[in-house]
């Protein structure tokens, strides 16, 4: 079982993801540039959060379209296991491998701060283990989810709402619905906001993000 | 050559006698590119022409002029072969008339100051200061001015920080009327090297090639470094242009670059092309190493053509590197940096000097002896004399002032922009990037980091009470830094290295230059009696503007050690907590710790008075002991007593947790000194129940501990003091004013519009 994460410029949580996943997850990880245009020593895919290319054009919009992004549609395609967080998440979305789309926070102001989050589905190797609501850090300055009143529908009925932000910490950015991460048809994919890689120790303040990366040994298992 | 006219040198800042000196160094008249050259180089921003008889107050400081320099000088040691660098960087006028981008450019300068350490940066924060943003505190105008200006500054420091991927954990804002025309903005940044992988700015090896690195030059920022130098007026508007801008996606991008090529050690020296670019890290290095430099300017990555030597020489473009490889090895720098997509260009090479030649389309437009431009600007011995007002302050009685309720008090405190809640401000900061922080802004006393390859922690705070600098500048030099080392030592760090950012007026006013002398002398003695190393520094003179001069603002930043960083302990009570006092022994003033206070100016609207002196020895101890009892794992929570008083601090306490407390506190000589006086040296403790003796167990002699109360469910904030209840109020109506302040006044209806 290895771990690519992909390191796109301006990728700024591809560390962080990388040492969560060997340190505190106990998987194989390696960074892959995102000119690589083969993935096939790699079992899963790991698109970090950061400010790829600055962010400049729509967060995520050139990564979408990096090389490396033809083998992340294949591992989509084929049913291996993809996350996708934060900027992550805005790739995959501008990428179209998940649907809608991540517009500036309601705030008009970048946040950072622990928020609570609960699985909306049992079927994807990302929930399937998570059985309480999880406390996870967001830091984002466009993570409000959006996806037309028929989009809504769409994910409801085909049960692609991974996650939804709940308790008193609340919606932090506006997303429709209070989305906090989506699945792709097959459940394969994942992309959400919050970033489970900071939250993997007790000195970060949380473990529970490894609920969710713990997907990735899931999927090694079987 | 032609005789140059005065205006030319009058008006990048250069005196007739500064000019003169020029000259004779030269043994011709400068060269207009030579000319601007020297006017950055001899500004107080590069020479510290007027400020380095008082640095020298600083031991570490004196013992680097005398000697090697400062660079090596300010690497702290932290244990398992890895050490801590930490620079404060003032981008105070920038910001004034560019907040967003005065702000931005001012994080990634000081990153790239610690990142051509060789050290991977690991922190930021940041010291703001303001105007007031509530309406009716200054002119609508002035007001509405304010929060844009607040606002923008935290958006940039923002935009910079959470792009480049690089935890903004801790940092203060205080708003106060003096800053209304000239807002400080001064950002630190931390970074964490192996020891022995430290680099130089000290460029050697006649023969090596220099090599320009990063983002190309444009015309932005031309004489930055002088506009820094001098006074905001209603001209300043117009210089938005010397402003620079910030590229954060190119600074991370040259983080990573830069790093992975140090690691190669193909990098003999390398330095951040900081004030006036080309020109500091070209004379800076050559000097430093006792070397020449030659420097092809066509050679260098233009963003238009036709750039004269001269723009080329002083922009201040943003990302840009300079850096000197062993010789043959420049190729493997080439290669990273343009696998990140940044420039990586020879443009030259170091030769046995000792001069600096610089050549654009084939012709020379600059010949001098780099140690001419670093070391040659005369000092100036500029005139000290105490003001009126300081006399005047050890008049000031307490007595007679009519007071309003001790409910009304504490609300109005807490509510007090500069005393509530900074949620608003720290929630636009990415936090938490790099999965290093152990102690979140706001958490605690100080920001806990634990890096990656030890268990030791990084304690981290910036810290500063301009007004007790403006009314007892000693005394508030001494007490800014023993705050700092205690709030560091209140998360259980020992407080160990600290920096400064040194922020005052015109420093040609003898009053100004007096507060500057007096704070620089107070914050030496306290360094010195902590045996805390002041590793670096920054002054930012010419704080002032048309509503006048700023407060004399020395900030500090200071860098504490935990054996464990798992260990260290927020400042929130628990439910269950028992609460006590550490303190050492004092005579109470006769102003009872309200002289200069925050009771004083925030509830009554009056700014007199001297604040109560510190006691060093009883600092040190108070340290310790709040050390060993986190160690123990004996206290759950700590925090210092400091703006606002003793009621002030148990409020924020419990809003922590959101939970009730019952407290009785000791009587001072009236209630609001009781509850509001601002005694040094006074640190609230949550512990668990029936543990009084294991507390007294781990203090240091001379350090007195007693119970106060404790904490409770019940929802209800209570503060009794001689038998007689003063505070009983609703957790949630402080919660509501600690809270509420900044977010109201922000998005308060803008004043007269």
């Amino acid at each position: 079982m290895k771990v690519a994460v992909v390191r796109f410029p301006g990728s700024n949580c591809d560390q962080d993801a990388f040492h969560s996943l060997r340190e505190d997850l106990g998987v194989q990880a390696e960074y892959v540039w995102y000119e690589e245009t083969d993935l096939s020593d790699y079992q899963a895919v790991f698109l970090p959060g950061g400010f790829s290319y600055g962010d400049y054009l729509r967060c995520g919009a050139m990564a979408a379209r990096a090389p490396v992004m033809d083998e992340v549609r294949r591992f989509a395609r084929e049913g291996r296991p993809v996350i996708g967080s934060c900027n992550g998440f805005q790739v995959l979305c501008e990428a179209g491998i998940l649907p809608g789309a991540l517009m500036r926070n309601t705030s008009e102001k970048f946040v950072c701060r622990d928020v609570w989050i609960e699985a909306q589905t049992k079927r994807s190797p990302w929930t399937s283990q998570v059985d309480r609501p999880l406390q996870i850090p967001v830091a984002h300055g466009e993570g409000r989810y959006v996806c037309g009143s028929d989009g809504l529908k769409k994910l409801q009925d085909k049960d692609q709402i991974a996650f939804r932000y709940v308790g008193e910490s609340g919606n932090p950015n506006g997303s429709e619905f209070d989305i906090a991460g989506v699945l792709n048809l097959e459940g394969n994919v994942l992309g959400l906001m919050p970033h489970p890689e900071r939250a993997t120790k007790p000195i970060l303040g949380s473990s529970d993000g490894l609920m969710i990366l713990f997907g990735l040994k899931l999927v090694a298992a079987g | 050559m032609v005789k140059t006219p005065p205006e030319a040198y009058l008006s990048k800042g250069l005196s007739h006698e500064e000019f003169d000196e020029i000259c004779r160094l030269l043994g011709r008249e400068p060269s207009p590119t030579e000319l601007g050259m020297f006017s950055v180089q001899w500004s107080e921003h590069c020479s510290y022409k007027r400020s380095r008889a008082v640095l020298s107050y600083f031991s570490q400081y004196k013992k680097a002029i005398e000697g090697e320099g400062l660079e090596n000088a300010g690497v702290v040691p932290i244990g398992d072969g890895l050490g801590v660098v930490m620079k404060v960087e003032s981008h105070n006028h920038p910001s004034a008339v560019e907040p967003y981008q005065g702000a931005a450019t001012g994080v990634g300068g000081i990153i790239r100051d610690i990142l051509t350490m060789g050290a991977r940066p690991i922190a930021l924060l940041n010291s703001l200061r303001f105007g007031p943003i509530r309406k009716g505190e200054a002119s609508d105008e002035v007001v509405r001015r304010n929060r844009y200006l607040f606002d923008h500054v935290v958006a940039g420091i923002a935009g910079y920080g959470n792009c480049v991927g690089v935890p903004t954990v801790a940092g203060e804002v205080v708003f106060h009327p003096r800053y209304g025309g000239n807002p400080l903005v001064n950002a630190m940044c931390v970074g964490i090297v192996a020891l022995e992988s430290v680099t130089t700015a000290a460029a050697a090896g006649p023969g090596n090639p220099v090599l320009y690195l990063g983002s190309s030059t444009g015309r932005d920022g031309i004489h930055g470094a002088s506009f820094a130098s001098e006074t905001l007026d209603e001209d300043s508007e117009a210089k938005r242009p010397n402003v620079q801008i910030g590229d954060p996606f190119a600074g991370k991008l040259l983080i990573e670059a830069t790093l992975e090529a140090l690691a190669t050690g193909a990098i003999q020296s390398i330095q951040d092309m900081g004030a006036a670019g080309l020109t500091c890290s070209t004379t800076e290095m050559s000097a430093k190493g006792s070397v020449g430099m030659e420097i092809d300017l066509d050679r260098v990555p233009a963003r238009e053509p036709g750039m004269s030597a001269y723009d080329l020489m002083l922009s201040e473009s943003q990302e840009r590197m300079l850096c000197v490889t062993h010789p043959g090895r420049e190729g493997e720098v080439i290669e990273i940096f343009e696998k990140w997509g940044l420039h990586a260009r020879v443009v030259g090479e170091v030769t046995a000097g000792p001069r600096l030649v610089v050549t654009r389309f084939s012709r020379k437009e600059v010949d001098v002896e780099s140690k001419a431009m670093t070391d040659g600007c005369p000092v100036q011995n500029l005139a000290i004399e105490e003001p009126e007002y300081y006399r005047r302050a050890t008049a000031f009685s307490i007595d007679g002032l009519d007071h309003p309720g001790a409910n009304d008090s504490l609300l109005r405190l807490l509510a007090a922009p500069s005393l509530a809640s900074k949620r608003w401000v720290f929630e636009q900061f990415d936090q938490q990037v790099q999965t290093q922080t152990a102690l979140v802004a706001g958490a605690g006393d100080a920001a806990v980091i634990a890096p990656r390859g030890t268990r030791r922690g990084l304690a981290l705070k910036i810290d500063g009470n301009a007004r007790y600098v403006y009314f007892d500048p000693y005394v508030g030099g001494l007490l800014a830094v023993c705050e700092a080392a205690r709030n560091v030592a209140c998360v259980g760090a020992r407080p160990t290295a600290l920096t400064d950012g040194l922020n005052y007026g015109d420093p040609t006013r003898p009053h100004v230059y007096w507060q500057f002398e007096r704070s620089v002398r107070g914050l030496a003695d306290a360094a010195e009696a902590l045996a805390l190393p002041v590793v670096s520094g920054n002054v930012s003179f010419f704080n002032e503007s048309e509503l006048g001069e700023i407060l004399p603002t020395p900030m500090v930043g200071m860098l504490g050690v935990l054996e464990e960083a798992e260990r260290r302990v927020g400042s929130s009570l628990g439910p269950d907590m028992e609460i006590g006092v550490l303190e050492y022994p004092r005579t109470v003033g006769p102003q009872r710790g309200l002289g200069a206070g925050s009771y004083l100016a925030e509830v009554l609207g009056i700014e007199d008075g001297r604040p109560e002196a510190p006691d060093l020895p009883g600092e040190k101890r108070l340290a310790e002991s709040l050390v060993a009892l986190v160690a123990a794992g004996t206290i759950l929570a700590a925090h210092d007593v400091s703006d606002g008083g003793l009621a002030t601090c148990l409020a924020e306490m419990a809003i922590g947790a959101g939970i009730g407390l019952e407290a009785e506190v000791v009587s001072r000589g009236c209630v609001e000194s009781s509850l509001f006086g601002e005694f040094p040296g006074v640190v609230l403790v949550g512990y668990r129940r029936g543990e009084e003796s294991r507390v007294r167990s781990s203090l240091a002699p001379g350090i007195d501990f007693r119970r106060i109360g404790s904490a409770n469910g019940s929802g209800v904030f209570r503060i009794t003091e001689n038998g007689t209840t003063r505070v009983d109020l609703r957790v949630s109506k402080l919660v509501e004013a600690w809270t509420r302040a900044i977010p109201d006044a922000i998005l308060a209806e803008s004043p007269g519009a």
